[in-house]
């Protein structure tokens, strides 16, 4: 039912939404969310729990617990207490057969002696198999919500924020910590994940009248606006805590990633439930759910209510919920004598029975229903042991208000100490990282006065202003020991964790099974590891924990507290899937001759140019090998090496040899990692005594480059290493026409054979446009690579092209050049080789200078060489009755056992065969000799090994 | 992290290169040697010197770190560590056979 305003502080009684839950149309107001709606039309029933299908509602009604998990359209496991309603909402519960309010699973608790903790690692564990059987089954039982794999990727983003102090919660610590920080001259971000600022004070009750805390909030609140250097950030949840205050931040479809100088913890408390026989029940929640429920959306909690607590807080309820006019039928307090406490004494003078020292013994449920129906009260005769005088109480409604935990996640992130006191009958922070540190309740500083205090103290000590920093911990020197709150019973139902429905008794034998340590118990019996994790069962786990296997309670630590504090949505940690993408000087060309574009590496490259792949690109290598053709090469990567030690420098980063190395000539370079291993090549020119261009691969540029710089910076040799990679775009125009094209627009530098041979380098202009020029021959004809500047390659593709016209020039993509190159038998760094192969395995010994006292992997080289070859790669050919060729990685196979694979294979259309790389045992690798593929449906295909290049083997094409 | 080029920059913009370690000779150290050096890390919990790469100004500079901590104690260019130019000791003259070249 819902009650007047004032309360109701979050909805707009003016907007009315409606929405349904389990089919049926609920009414609410813009500001509810779907638990609080369900709450004003008196439904608590909205959700069933995991493993005995109990009926379960409201517990924290602050995202705290999982009990309110609902399926929202597609999205399973939505908390109910914190999804703000919208108009036409669909909303089901989850977990149940047939419906909600009668689950036809709910036989499952009927055998709850029979599934103990661990009886699935021991269930299904033997005889070898049963598992497969029961599998089925299981599944289909177990599990939260409905995954529907239809789903569409929504729209999600990220953010990137910075700050000099980030303060985490808008309580009162939290708001008065901004403020004071920002009164230095810094930036100051606020981070509150309710919709509104002010923390508990919004709902909670500090003083007799109910009036302070508003007034309070509404002040602060007005100072923090006017503030100019404050973000306020609400509905707005950090979810972790990593190096150097980065700062994960999850508001609505986004993640601010806020990377803070500062970080103040003012994240507050969590309100703790007490363990009682049935203390799951719709109808019983934390004391601060019924004022939140109250307070903030006008909600009536119940018609008549019991609440539990030891001391203050809990008479701050019963005087709330007499507000919100419910019948209070009792106030059961643990605490064996009374305190003098303002609010005690009002809930006294309003002729409520207050029961003091009694404990909770166990909650009854209606007949054919879930709600709670009664409560059994008994007078406390030792920790977790009550009279046997007990008295029932009739209630639809139980509020516990027995106990807090501080809310330290962040802190146990950032590998601060939080542990449990028994001065302080909780968790407190003992100590905290650098730049960070804590206030307010969080802090143990519970009093609302001296938590502002704290927060100035932290804002003025993180923003600069002075060096007194808040102290951890912080230990209560005048609160007595607060009663245990746990009551065990006989029969059991007395839940430690609602999520996973773990009674006393589950942990009790996970510590009698020898498991005697929280971390693993937790492992065992799953306490603290489902949605909620932990926060409101890892404080009565560890204490049963800690008894039970007699252990002390003072300095104890809960289970390692990792990220994230609450449940993120993949959505959430994909963002929008950006894809860094780079684009070559004539990208468009490629496009508007109808390319096939095709990532290779971090680029886009023209795959080949038409729609039916096949043939174009046969017709891409017989244009090339019979006339001209033209591909964009711009993806190389290009270094300069400059200096007198040029020549020194690539002696030491390569295998070959360059000293000798004539100006104006080629040479192929050839890179090694420490262990030998292949990792690039290319070729370095030679444009002068101290002036080498070397390229690289399309994958590998960055490497070289990071590495060149790397072993420099060691070597002090006099070079400068300058990555022309992106700056010089190049292409390679290539087939025996080249050279006719090329002297159309080529009129400095002579093209003839005898004057610019094969491996010559020049510089040139081409069309007017300043360009190297590189007479090598990957694709094994007569062609030149043309480097020439990003900003002007356009232009030079543009006038290649219509000088090649009368020869018959036609662009070809990267498809038509892997081609090319493997009729020549060239191999491609990373597809012919892996992260092991060593030159003399891919017969490239030819490539190793053995004359020099260093290059990267020659000493690996010879102890691997020492030990004999294990593999080697070679050319080989199909009989053309193959039927479906084979694949790359396709297995050598000899006697059953592996030999090698195959690394690249094409159906040559020169040669009309298929030709390939494999690599093979080096027995295998003589020309002539047979060896097995396994094909396709385990196929075995007879290969043999031919000598490369397969076409022109004698080179004569690329020398014309 | 604070680069000794470019000032304090965020982390993302680095990549670790590993501790700073003394290269075995090349000529004279046995294969067990160069297979620790090239192989095995010390990865001592200890306050330890890293090469770290500015990747955006390609720059290297080394770090003293705090494995365990993760607490940047000092970085600084190599040059402090690295200030003379190196020079490989000549392979022994029997395997100073000419190579074959393509």
């Amino acid at each position: 039912m819902r009650l007047a305003a004032p309360f109701g502080s979050l909805i707009d009684r003016n907007a009315p939404v409606s929405f349904t839950f389990e089919g049926r149309s609920y009414a609410g107001f813009v500001g509810d969310t779907v638990a609080s709606a369900l709450a004003a039309n008196n439904t608590w029933l909205i959700s069933r729990s995991f493993k005995y299908h109990r009926p379960r509602g409201i517990l924290t009604m602050s995202g705290d617990d999982g009990n309110t998990m609902v399926q929202v359209g597609q999205e399973p496991n939505v908390l109910a207490d914190t999804l703000p309603i919208r108009e036409g909402l669909t909303v089901m519960g989850q977990h149940y057969t047939g419906s909600l309010a009668a689950d036809r699973d709910r036989w499952v608790e009927m055998f709850s002696k029979f599934l103990p903790v661990g009886f699935y690692y021991r269930a299904f564990f033997k005889p070898k198999g049963v598992w497969n059987l029961w599998e089925k089954f299981v599944r289909s039982k177990a599990g939260l919500g409905r995954v529907d794999i239809s789903t569409h990727h929504g729209y999600y983003d990220k953010a990137y924020a910075f700050a000099d102090v980030a303060v985490i919660g808008g309580g009162v610590a939290g708001m008065a910590a901004a403020l004071e920080a920002a009164k230095a001259d810094v930036e100051v971000v606020l981070v509150e994940r309710q919709p509104i600022l002010g923390g508990s004070l919004n709902y909670t009750r500090i003083d007799v009248a109910g009036t302070k805390g508003m007034a309070l909030v509404q002040d602060l609140t007005d100072q923090l606006r006017a503030a100019k250097n404050i973000t306020i950030m609400t509905d707005a949840t950090c979810t972790g805590w990593f190096a150097d205050n980065f700062l994960p931040i999850i508001t609505g479809n986004r993640m601010v990633k806020l990377r803070a100088a500062e970080v103040i913890v003012a994240t507050g408390v969590i309100e703790q439930p007490a363990v009682f026989r049935n203390n799951d029940l719709p109808g019983i929640m934390l004391g601060s759910a019924a004022q939140r429920l109250i307070k903030l959306y006008g909600v009536r909690p119940g018609q008549r209510a019991v609440v539990a607590c030891y001391g203050g807080t809990g008479y701050g309820v019963a005087l709330d919920l007499l507000d919100a006019g419910v019948n209070v039928a009792a106030v059961v307090d643990f605490s064996k004598a009374p305190t003098d406490n303002p609010r005690r004494h009002a809930v006294k003078d309003a002729g409520i029975e207050i029961l003091q020292g009694y404990g909770l013994r166990e909650a009854i449920a209606r007949k054919g229903g879930g709600h709670i129906a009664s409560v059994i009260a008994a007078p406390i005769t030792g920790d977790g042991n009550l009279a046997d005088t007990p008295r029932t109480i009739e209630c639809d409604l139980l509020c516990m208000s027995t106990g807090w935990m501080p809310a330290a996640s962040l802190v146990a992130h950032a590998a601060g100490e939080v542990s449990y006191s028994e001065r302080s009958s909780t968790f407190v922070v003992r100590s905290v990282a650098d730049n960070m540190q804590v206030a307010g309740a969080v802090n143990g500083e519970w009093v609302v006065d001296s938590a502002i205090k704290e927060g100035h103290q932290a804002g003025a000590a993180a923003s600069g202003q002075t060096a007194n920093r808040v102290a951890s911990p912080r230990l209560p020197d005048d609160r007595p020991a607060q009663p245990w709150t746990i009551f065990p019973h006989e029969k059991g139902k007395d839940f430690v964790d609602f999520d996973e429905d773990l009674t006393v008794a589950d942990l009790r034998n996970a510590v009698a099974e020898g498991f005697d340590d929280i971390e693993l118990v937790k492992r065992f019996s799953t306490v603290v590891m489902g949605p909620s994790q932990g926060r409101v069962s890892a404080l009565n786990a560890l204490r049963l924990v800690q008894s039970h296997a007699g252990k002390a309670l003072e300095g104890a630590r809960g289970s390692t507290n990792r990220p994230p504090v609450t449940p993120e949505k993949f959505g959430h940690l994909s963002g929008r899937g950006f894809e860094p993408l780079r684009l070559t000087a004539m990208h468009d060309r490629h496009v508007e001759a109808g390319a096939e574009m095709m990532l290779a590496g971090a680029w886009l490259r023209p795959a080949y140019y038409g729609t039916d792949s096949e043939s174009v690109i046969h017709n891409e290598v017989m244009n090339v090998r019979e006339n001209v053709g033209l591909i964009d090469v711009s993806t190389l990567g290009g270094l300069d090496i400059r200096g007198p030690d040029a020549a020194e420098f690539l002696d030491r980063v390569y295998t070959f040899s360059y000293a000798r190395q004539k100006v104006g000539r080629a040479r192929y370079v050839l890179m090694c990692d420490q262990s030998g291993a292949i990792t690039d090549d290319g070729v370095a020119c030679r444009f002068s005594d101290e002036n080498f261009y070397v390229t690289a691969t399309t994958g590998g540029s960055d490497a070289v480059y990071r590495t060149m710089l790397f072993w420099n910076a060691q070597w002090r040799l006099n070079v400068d290493i300058t990555n022309m990679t992106g700056g010089l775009a190049a292409m390679n125009i290539a087939g025996p026409r080249s050279r006719d094209v090329l002297e159309k627009l080529c009129t400095d530098v002579s093209l003839s054979a005898a004057e610019f041979p094969y491996m010559g380098v020049r510089i040139a202009r081409v069309a007017n446009i300043p360009a190297r020029l590189l007479r090598v021959g990957f694709v094994g004809e007569l062609g030149y690579e043309i480097h020439a500047p990003s900003s002007m390659s356009e232009a030079l593709w543009d006038a290649l092209m219509a000088a090649g016209a009368e020869f018959g020039i036609k662009p070809f993509g990267v498809e038509a050049q892997r081609i090319l190159r493997l009729e020549k038998g060239h191999i491609i760094i990373s597809q012919d080789t892996d992260g092991l192969t060593h030159p003399h395995e891919a017969g490239m010994a030819w490539a190793i200078s053995r004359r020099k006292p260093f290059f990267f992997g020659r000493r690996a080289i010879e102890a691997q060489m020492k030990r004999g070859l294990t593999r080697k790669l070679v050319g080989f050919t199909l009989p053309e009755s193959s039927g479906l060729l084979p694949e790359e990685s396709h297995l050598v196979i000899r006697n059953g056992e592996i030999t090698g694979r195959i690394t690249s294979i094409v159906h040559s259309p020169t040669l009309n065969k298929p030709i390939g790389l494999a690599f093979v045992a080096p027995d295998q690798a003589e020309p002539e000799n047979i060896f097995s593929i396994k094909g396709h449906d385990g196929r075995m295909i007879e290969a043999r090994v031919v000598p490369t290049p397969f076409y022109d083997p004698e080179n004569k094409r690329q020398e014309l | 992290m604070p680069c000794p080029l470019n000032g304090l920059r965020n982390i993302s913009e680095f990549v670790c290169g590993g501790e700073v370690t003394e290269m075995p000779s090349a000529v004279t150290s046995s294969d067990v040697a160069w297979a620790d050096y090239v192989f095995m890390e010390n990865n001592a919990a200890d306050v330890i010197r890293e090469w770290w790469l500015h990747v955006t100004s390609g720059y290297w500079f080394i770090a003293e770190r705090h494995t365990a901590t993760d607490e940047i104690i000092r970085t600084y260019p190599a040059s402090e560590l690295f200030n003379v130019r190196v020079e490989f000791e000549p392979l022994p003259d029997e395997s100073t056979s000419q190579g074959s070249a393509k």
